[in-house]
């Protein structure tokens, strides 16, 4: 088999040149398709205008087009970065990046990117149905975008895990595409990537908390000092913006449609009219959020500690904190809930760094409450979604086997139990979600529960011909 | 020596101490301990081994060798005497080891230098004289060369030890000579060099008694001594010359070796020694302290087949299978000794397999008929169960160009690990063209036993007979990396595009693992099955030793080593472990 590798496979890695990874990808190139056939959207199209990268460059990163998804060239890119990089935090700060895994940490580099690697592809195969019932054109064009990237980035994991892991490395490569979201006996590694996503209020809100959970790993995982890694998530980054912007507009529309309905007919009840309750808007965002908290791990973990020391993961921003980024000797606090209340104890900081991830998380959702708030605002609506308390619902970690309610209440067991249904999505609240998902495929056409966008995909108008179906 | 003097006072940590570089290289002429008398040997075939140590030439400072007590320079020159009487003297027969010093047999290991000596040392020391106790028991079995304890006056701890590694133990009856094992109740350590294991499993003590005997710290004389086996006979100070030459000349004449052999001269070995390794004719070294590795090339023959038994005798120690393993026995040592952070030994062969298997072939057909080829197999034999107790990551490397067949197959397959390129590397393709192969022969199936009596294929495929089976069919095949990886022959056989990345992280991601766990672990994984007497001395014994050698009670500032001789009791901490 020979392929013209810059021309099928965009890089900045000297594919061309690099027997091993074009050994490896030989062999794993055509079940990725295979996979993406079988794995992703469900929906047959002639071609979608989808966004491309050709390279890093201003140019490269974005370039427009018509192209048959399963022609998509899904490329391999790494930031561009100085040659004198150091690493930035640990033990090791201040010595140089390691261009090279060292067989140290062989076995830990390999599992964080094998976990990140494992969530690309499980969210396609969790979107795979979505495409059957888009609300729009525009839409379905943007959850195309996002799923192509998506398995974009599995690209690039592993070309990390071909390029630097050996065989070992390829075996982990081909066991990425062999797990399936929601497979009973080869399920994805992390729980929150084996539920189907439903509809497209799901959708949005998981390119909403999800995304940005992905992209707070990235970016613990940039500062990384395997120099690769840091380069290729760095780029990813990038990506992963534009998956966030789907959510925050998806649900900013939503909103806006819902506050629409609200005045139109003088009532929160939207339902009846064809729109999505608040109500029901915020009980999907305290799911949707709560179950994104799980995905940072124990508040308190010596697995991050350990990352941190060796140099493997630094913090959000690493490079731009004020301490010696070292922290053997800082104290951090976390939440603790002791003789029935919720508090906070103070543990070594090496030790918080998981919590100190998720508040910056945190603070960052707290971002889209106001934006939306402020759509309501703007619409008279005298109403605001908030986020749940972080105790709320959660299923790893210090809240774990505690019952507390969005407003950070413990409570008993029973007591939760009965007010789950007003708290997270209901049978009723999905039911309905659901009801309203028909597909509209006429160009410049919208489903009547979300607001039109008010700006199309690269200057183009919202009734642009985005994707010609099959 | 004022070093003395500190010594004996100074509270200063043994392990903090440095360890001095250590040469094997010696000479009956340059003995300053033992004396090897070979005088009238060629007509009754007896030596004379003995040791009369001169208190002021120990090989550190800091102690002085006192009655007839050894330290690692001791051991040395003993090793170097086995090593030539069977060489050099295929004439002796029966070789009596005695004392030079009046009712002073030996004192076993001295305890002033056990006290300051670092703990790696310490157990460097007994390994190696461990094995060459282990040694005097192949030249009494294999090679008929009987060794005769003579204890010619009290014989304590390693020196009732050394009489145990000799077949017959005549004990002088002067009603003060004992033998004792004091090491528990004067040391609170173990009778290390295999004391404790020879007591009962070789001379088949009881073990009531066993523990009696070993816990009395003067011993035990005369007749009881015969009575409870620790001695074959006691005999009166005046028939003591003539009863010993009796009991040599009867061991000699049982002795199969043959008649008007004529010994070959061990000389000197060639070496150059550098900070970066060590390079002998046919072994080098190449050290890499950043990756705390060495790099070990065995080198095969490079034709020069000799045609007959004649010329192998002509050759003597310039034959080439001989030569190597003189080498190779020496770096070992060598790096054992003096290279303690080199925790990962790589092995390799270089030369043409054709010419090893020839090589092989003179050793395999005669070493039943010709005293000297079969001297080399057991000196082989011995090389490779001291890579078998190393406690360093042994991995193999077979690449092309590599000469891994037969007897030198079994470096591989003593290692921990075995990896195999597949293909060639881009490279050397131009040059090297044929692939990386390894051969079995017939010595892979007994020739070489492990200290747990089994061959190492043996070991390697424990329990599964059928497969050894198989693998005797594949005897004289060349067996490519695909073939070997599917035979279990090696690890792993990664091709020209991983080969480098896959050896490069497996090395580095065993630099990063505990020292100590890695040398648990492999001293575990490498004996399988049935134990043996020598199997038992080091992982039993040893294991044991070495746990004590490590604990407060022994070595810490109030510990029975550190206080003996001081006047002062040792402080124990008296909860059971
Ligand atoms: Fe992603
Ligand atoms: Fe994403």
């Amino acid at each position: 088999m020979s392929i013209d590798y810059t021309e099928k496979i965009p890089n900045n890695v000297d594919l061309a040149g690099d027997r091993k990874l074009q050994r490896a990808l030989e062999s794993w190139q055509p079940n990725f398709l295979n996979w993406w056939k079988t794995m992703g959207p469900a929906v047959p199209t002639q071609d979608v205008y989808l966004r491309t990268a050709v390279d890093v460059g201003r140019e490269g990163w974005a370039q427009f087009g018509h192209v048959a998804m399963e022609e998509y060239r899904w490329g391999v890119f790494l930031a561009e970065r100085g040659d004198d990089r150091r690493i930035a935090f640990g033990e090791q700060k201040g010595e140089p990046v390691w261009q090279q895994v060292p067989g140290e940490y062989r076995a830990d580099l390999q599992r964080l990117i094998v976990i990140q690697g494992d969530t690309e592809p499980a969210s396609v195969e969790q979107q795979r149905r979505l495409g059957e019932t888009a609300p729009s054109l525009y839409d379905l064009r943007n959850l195309f975008q996002v799923n192509v990237e998506e398995g974009r980035h599995l690209w690039a994991m592993v070309y990390l895990l071909h390029a630097y892991f050996g065989r070992n490395g390829r075996e982990e490569a081909e066991a990425l595409l062999h797990r399936n979201s929601g497979d009973l006996d080869s399920p994805r590694i992390l729980g929150a990537f084996n539920e189907e996503t439903p509809d497209w209020l799901s959708f949005f809100m998981f390119t909403y908390f999800t995304d940005r959970d992905g992209k707070y790993q990235l970016g613990t995982l940039k500062e990384s000092a395997f120099d690769p890694l840091s380069r290729t998530c760095e780029f990813m980054l990038k990506e992963e913006a534009h998956h966030m912007f789907v959510g925050t507009t998806g649900v900013d529309r939503v909103v806006a449609r819902t506050a629409e309905l609200m005045r139109e007919h003088d009532t929160d009840d939207v339902g009846p009219h064809g729109g999505i309750p608040l109500d029901v808007i915020q009980r999907y965002i305290n799911f949707h959020y709560s179950v994104s908290l799980d995905l940072f791990g124990s508040e308190q973990s010596t697995n991050a500690a350990n990352y941190f020391t060796a140099g493997l993961k630094g913090r959000w921003q690493e490079e731009r904190r004020r301490d010696d980024h070292v922290l053997t000797e800082d104290s951090a606090y976390v939440d603790l809930v002791k003789d029935g209340e919720i508090t906070t104890n103070e543990v070594p900081a090496l030790l918080a760094l998981n919590h100190d991830l998720r508040n910056e998380y945190v603070k960052d959702c707290q971002s889209g409450m106001k934006r939306w708030n402020r759509v309501l605002e703007n619409a008279g609506v005298d109403r605001t979604l908030t986020l749940p308390h972080v105790g709320f619902n959660r299923d790893v970690g210090l809240f774990a086997d505690q019952y507390v309610s969005p407003s950070g209440q413990l409570m008993t067991k029973e007591q939760w139990e009965a007010k789950k249904d007003s708290w997270l999505p209901s049978e009723v609240d999905k039911t309905h979600v659901r009801s309203l998902m028909r597909p509209v495929y006429e160009p410049g056409k919208i489903a009547g529960w979300i607001a039109p966008p008010s700006n199309g995909i690269n200057g183009q108008p919202f009734d642009y011909e985005y994707v010609h179906l099959a | 020596m004022t070093t003395t003097e500190n010594a004996a006072a100074g509270p200063t940590d043994p392990d903090a101490a440095e360890i001095p570089k250590i040469s094997f290289d010696t000479d009956p002429a340059s003995y300053k301990h033992w004396t090897l008398d070979l005088d009238g040997a060629a007509e009754t075939g007896v030596a004379y081994l003995r040791l009369d140590i001169d208190e002021t030439a120990g090989l550190v400072p800091g102690y002085e060798l006192k009655m007839n007590s050894y330290d690692l320079g001791v051991d040395i020159e003993l090793y170097d005497a086995t090593q030539r009487l069977r060489f050099e003297h295929p004439e002796v027969r029966a070789v009596v080891v005695t004392s030079g010093k009046d009712r002073n047999f030996c004192a076993g290991a001295n305890i002033r230098m056990l006290a300051q000596s670092s703990h790696p040392w310490k157990v460097n020391f007994c390994k190696f004289t461990n094995e060459t106790r282990n040694g005097i028991e192949d030249a009494t079995t294999s090679s008929g060369q009987t060794y005769i304890a003579a204890v010619n006056g009290t014989a304590a701890g390693g020196g009732y030890e050394l009489a145990l590694a000799c077949e017959q133990i005549l004990l002088i009856d002067d009603n003060s000579s004992a033998v004792s094992l004091p090491e528990v109740p004067l040391l609170g350590v173990l009778p290390g060099t295999g004391g404790l294991t020879r007591v009962i499993d070789k001379r088949k003590v009881r073990k009531d008694r066993a523990d009696v005997f070993a816990t009395k710290s003067e011993g035990i004389r005369g007749r009881q001594a015969v009575e409870w086996k620790l001695v074959d006979e006691t005999v009166p100070k005046r028939a003591w010359d003539e009863t010993v030459r009796e009991r040599a000349a009867e061991a000699a004449a049982r002795s199969s070796r043959p008649a008007g052999a004529r010994g070959i001269t061990l000389p000197p070995l060639q070496r150059e020694e550098t900070d970066d390794g060590i390079t002998y004719r046919h072994v080098s070294a190449a050290f890499d302290r950043a990756q705390g590795l060495v790099e070990i090339t065995v080198h095969g023959p490079s034709g020069g087949v000799p045609e007959s038994l004649e010329r192998v005798h002509e050759l003597g120690a310039d034959f080439w299978p001989l030569a190597m393993t003189r080498e190779l026995d020496d770096l070992i040592l060598r790096l054992r000794a003096n290279e303690l952070e080199l925790g990962t030994w790589i092995i390799r062969t270089k030369g043409d397999v054709e010419d090893a298997l020839a090589f092989e072939r003179i050793i395999a057909e005669h070493s039943g008929d010709d005293w000297l080829v079969n001297e080399i197999r057991h000196y082989f034999k011995r090389v490779l169960k001291r890579l078998d107790v190393t406690s360093r990551s042994l991995i193999a490397l077979i690449e092309p160009g590599s000469c891994f067949a037969g007897a030198l197959l079994e470096l591989a397959l003593a290692c921990d690990r075995q990896y195999m390129l597949d293909g060639t590397l881009d490279e050397e393709a131009g040059e090297q063209g044929d692939e990386a192969q390894i051969v079995l022969s017939e010595s892979n199936f007994g020739a070489f036993p492990m200290g747990n009596g089994l061959p190492r294929l043996a070991s390697r495929f424990y329990g599964d007979d059928d497969h050894v089976a198989k693998l005797r069919q594949e005897v004289g095949r060349r067996i490519s990396a695909r073939e070997a990886m599917d035979l279990g022959l090696v690890t792993d056989a990664p091709d020209d595009i991983d080969w480098d990345d896959e050896i490069r992280i497996m090395l580095e991601e065993r630099a990063s693992l505990s020292p100590d766990a890695l040398t648990g672990m492999e001293a575990n994984h490498r004996f399988v099955g049935p134990e043996t007497m020598e199997s038992r001395i080091f992982s039993r014994l040893t294991a044991w030793q070495n746990w004590i050698f490590v604990r407060p009670n022994a070595s810490g500032p109030e510990g029975a080593l550190r206080k003996y001789g001081t006047g002062r009791k040792a402080d124990f901490d008296r909860r059971r472990v």
